[in-house]
């Protein structure tokens, strides 16, 4: 067994920021969702995008773990969790408080030893 | 002096907050729990497939190779599975009780990629996904409504 290759991390990364981009259009799009058809005009189109958004996410993480070991590629898909809670702030004004600053916090630490892990 | 009509909320609210909250953790204690931890199985099965159909994938890869690759196909299935049971589990419990669960995920890819894959484990790897499961459990508590 060989260490996974920075670049396939890099991808799962990189699909793990377009998976929050997902949730933010999924949830701005459920946000609209009225029995109106002036809603759902609003709504439909980004609901559309977030699943495009998905299935693109995934295109990058399958070429991330096709030279990777799951192992140490899967749990760096928990970074999304800090995106989104990144992205809930500044899209939707949900409040951050301290367990969530904890929360992801722990999850970075994690994230290094994973990393530390991958040899 | 407290006038009656002010002692009437205070009195209403005092047996009503506890009877709502074990209602809601009742309901998160049942249906929500075993929907979650079905998730999380079939959330990893959905790794474990997507790991082996990506063996399967090259750079000549056309879209039939993609059609007739089963693996991945059934990977995307458990994906979809697995975002429609979890949106049924998260409206009815809560998030502070199931994030902690749906972190399992981390837990059984981390066991089983190593049984089927050219995978190992180490104390890094062990010690990172404690931590992980940690910090998803507490973003969860923190979302607490």
């Amino acid at each position: 067994m060989s260490p996974t290759p920075v670049s396939s991390m890099a991808l799962v990364l990189f699909a793990s920021l377009i998976g929050s981009f997902a949730s933010v259009l999924l949830k701005a799009g459920a946000n609209h969702l009225h029995r109106s058809r002036e809603s759902l005009k609003t709504a439909i189109p980004r609901l559309a995008a977030g699943v495009a958004l998905f299935l693109l996410s995934s295109v990058f993480y399958i070429w991330g773990i096709k030279d990777g070991s799951l192992t140490v590629l899967y749990p760096m898909v928990s970074l999304g969790y800090v995106w989104t809670l990144v992205w809930s702030k500044i899209f939707f004004g949900e409040p951050l408080n301290k367990t969530k600053l904890a929360g992801v916090g722990l999850v970075l630490i994690g994230v290094i030893f994973i990393a530390a892990g991958n040899r | 002096m407290s006038s009656p009509a002010a002692a009437i909320p205070v009195v209403d609210a005092a047996p009503q907050a506890p009877v709502t909250v074990a209602a809601k953790s009742q309901s998160t204690a049942l249906r929500s729990i075993v929907l979650v931890i079905l998730c999380t199985l079939i959330g990893a099965a959905a790794q474990i497939l997507m790991r082996w159909g990506a063996d399967h994938l090259s750079s000549e890869t056309g879209l039939m190779g993609l059609l007739t690759n089963w693996p991945l196909l059934a990977g995307y299935a458990c994906l979809a599975a697995n975002t429609l049971l979890l949106v049924v589990a998260l409206r009815e419990g809560q998030l502070s009780v199931l994030y902690p669960i749906i972190a399992l995920t981390y837990v059984w890819v981390t066991i089983l990629s190593p049984m089927l894959f050219p995978d190992e484990l180490n104390l890094y790897k062990i010690v990172g996904v404690g931590f992980i499961v940690g910090g998803v459990s507490l973003i969860g508590l923190g979302s607490r409504r």
